[in-house]
């Protein structure tokens, strides 16, 4: 039977989650334990289960609580299968530029061999650009919103093209009525002045990449000759910041993230995201390398070690919090009211049918992981996706279709995980990358929990006006 | 409720009907280009 609840504590706090409806519920211990056996028509299992430890008329009272959440549709809500509402194909909506397949640093954990994807350097053309932006148009049908993400290696190593492909897409917006969001991500290392004011200018997004402390950052982000580039990717980073202050630029709007990256030597990566923000930054992620047979990635003898760091993080998070002194979380964001709808937790990052790639040379893949993998090149610019047996597969490998994935209970939170990495560890994207699921479960857990505590504030606050 | 306290007003199973119209951001497109969680977006509806 497919799991229907999850319950979990975190830091004395218990917690039931009601897998198909999304239903959050703050719990007693004495619940806590009746659901080990209740299942929503065996009131007499659960008295006598706990006969003895708790009072009868405490469970009964339990009880009828636990069933007016039924009543109401918030425990024990029915599963969930694929809806009318989750398209059988997909439209693209979404791209990834490799603007330049060449990187002025060589990351010792990057997936995309120091910028080149295990191809030769190379940077994208501008005519390879726009007709990116026209393949885009014209793949993505009746949607409105359009994303282009300007990614790399190193974007900012070919401004040329950035700016020819901006200023034909903002002609294309006019002449089409589609709205293009415009997103960077960056090294840092060329962001001077100029580039910075172009930027804002034309309204990019920013994701800026930063793995926390100099010495975590230095040792694995070196330039290409090898020296550390902690001091001129966080100066840049403060003037970049510095510039678009009060300006439009919130999270759900033009925003700018300080990213990084995790790996087993900085298991302590609470004390990157306190650096990150004590440097004035509050939009802030920092995800778990992905490296198979390398003695930067995880394994499972990791995970300990891992939940224990996500504890410590969840903590330093509210305590910044209560202070008055809150960042945002990339993982810890979560709208547990305003979710996504079905459709998009089966959609997920929507890689091969919703989300494509670009390679420089104009080669469609279905995610920039994918770029160099040849058995994945699904089409070019000019004949858009002409493998439509992958595209589709792709849209099919949703979490109701993986084995694995089917009765997890986080299987409508995480999409069932990247598919890259589950080609990467088993040359199957229907086989989830294991120690990614449990990172990503422990960091479910905590972000209901960080939710769950501020909307209990909120409850109180609004209690007492 | 005494011994529960409901902190969301879900709308998942609603959206089985109402949702889908595609327009919400790609997952990985914004501060995680390695991971895909859909948890942490909203609905742009």
């Amino acid at each position: 039977m497919k799991a229907r609840i999850h319950k979990f504590e975190q830091n004395g706090t218990y917690i039931l989650l009601d897998i198909n409806s999304g239903a959050v519920h703050v719990i007693d211990k004495m619940i806590y334990e009746m659901m080990d056996t209740f299942d929503g028509t065996n009131d007499e299992a659960v008295l006598s289960a706990l006969e003895g430890k708790y009072p009868q008329a405490d469970l009964k009272e339990a009880l009828e609580e636990l069933h007016e959440l039924m009543a109401a549709g918030e425990l024990f809500a029915p599963d969930i299968n694929v809806p009318p509402t989750f398209k059988q194909t997909g439209l693209v909506k979404s791209i990834c530029l490799m603007i330049a397949q060449d990187c002025n640093l060589r990351c010792k954990y990057c997936f995309g061999d120091g910028g080149s994807y295990g191809q030769e350097r190379a940077i994208m053309t501008p005519e390879v650009g726009k007709k990116a932006v026209d393949y885009l148009i014209k793949a993505s049908g009746p949607r409105k919103h359009l994303e282009m993400d300007f990614f790399g290696g190193e974007p900012l190593m070919n401004m040329k093209t950035v700016k020819a492909v901006t200023e034909y897409a903002r002609q294309r917006e006019k002449e089409t009525g589609k709205k293009f969001k415009l997103t960077m991500t960056t090294n840092g290392i060329l962001l001077n002045d100029e580039n910075i004011k172009w930027l804002n200018d034309n309204d990019f997004a920013l994701v800026l990449s930063l793995d926390g402390r100099k010495e975590v950052h230095d040792a694995m982000r070196p330039l290409a000759g090898g020296q550390g580039s902690y001091d001129r990717a966080i100066a840049n980073f403060k003037k970049c910041l510095a510039s678009r202050k009060g300006g439009d630029y919130d999270y759900r709007g033009v925003y700018t993230y300080l990213r990084g990256t995790y790996t087993k030597n900085n298991m302590d990566f609470t004390k990157d995201v306190l650096s990150m923000n004590d440097e004035g930054f509050d939009i802030l992620s920092m995800e778990p390398v992905v490296l198979k047979d390398n003695p930067l990635g995880f394994t499972e003898e990791d995970l300990p070690r891992i939940r224990e760091e996500y504890d410590r993080l969840t903590e330093a998070y509210m305590k910044r919090h209560r202070e008055g002194k809150g960042f945002f979380f990339f993982h810890f964001n979560m709208d547990l009211s305003n979710g996504p709808c079905v459709a998009k937790r089966l959609s997920g990052c929507g890689a091969g049918h919703e989300y494509v790639a670009v390679a420089e040379n104009g080669d469609l893949y279905p995610c920039h992981q994918f770029v160099g993998r040849e058995k994945y090149k699904i089409g070019t610019v000019d004949t858009g996706i002409t493998d439509k047996e992958t595209s589709q597969y792709f849209r099919e490998s949703h979490v109701l279709n993986k084995e694995k994935c089917s009765d997890c209970w986080s299987r409508f939170f995480c999409s069932g995980g990247c598919h890259a990495n589950a080609d990467l560890f088993h040359g199957d994207i229907r086989k989830p990358y294991e120690v990614g699921c449990e990172i990503q479960k422990k960091r479910l857990e905590c972000a209901i929990y960080v939710q769950a505590l501020l909307a209990l504030e909120k409850m109180d606050d609004d209690s007492d006006k | 409720m005494k011994h529960i306290k409901t902190v969301n007003k879900p709308k998942m199973q609603a959206t089985l009907k109402t949702g889908g119209c595609g327009e919400c951001q790609a997952s990985c497109q914004s501060a995680c280009k390695t991971s895909c969680t859909v948890g942490n977006q909203v609905c742009e509806k």
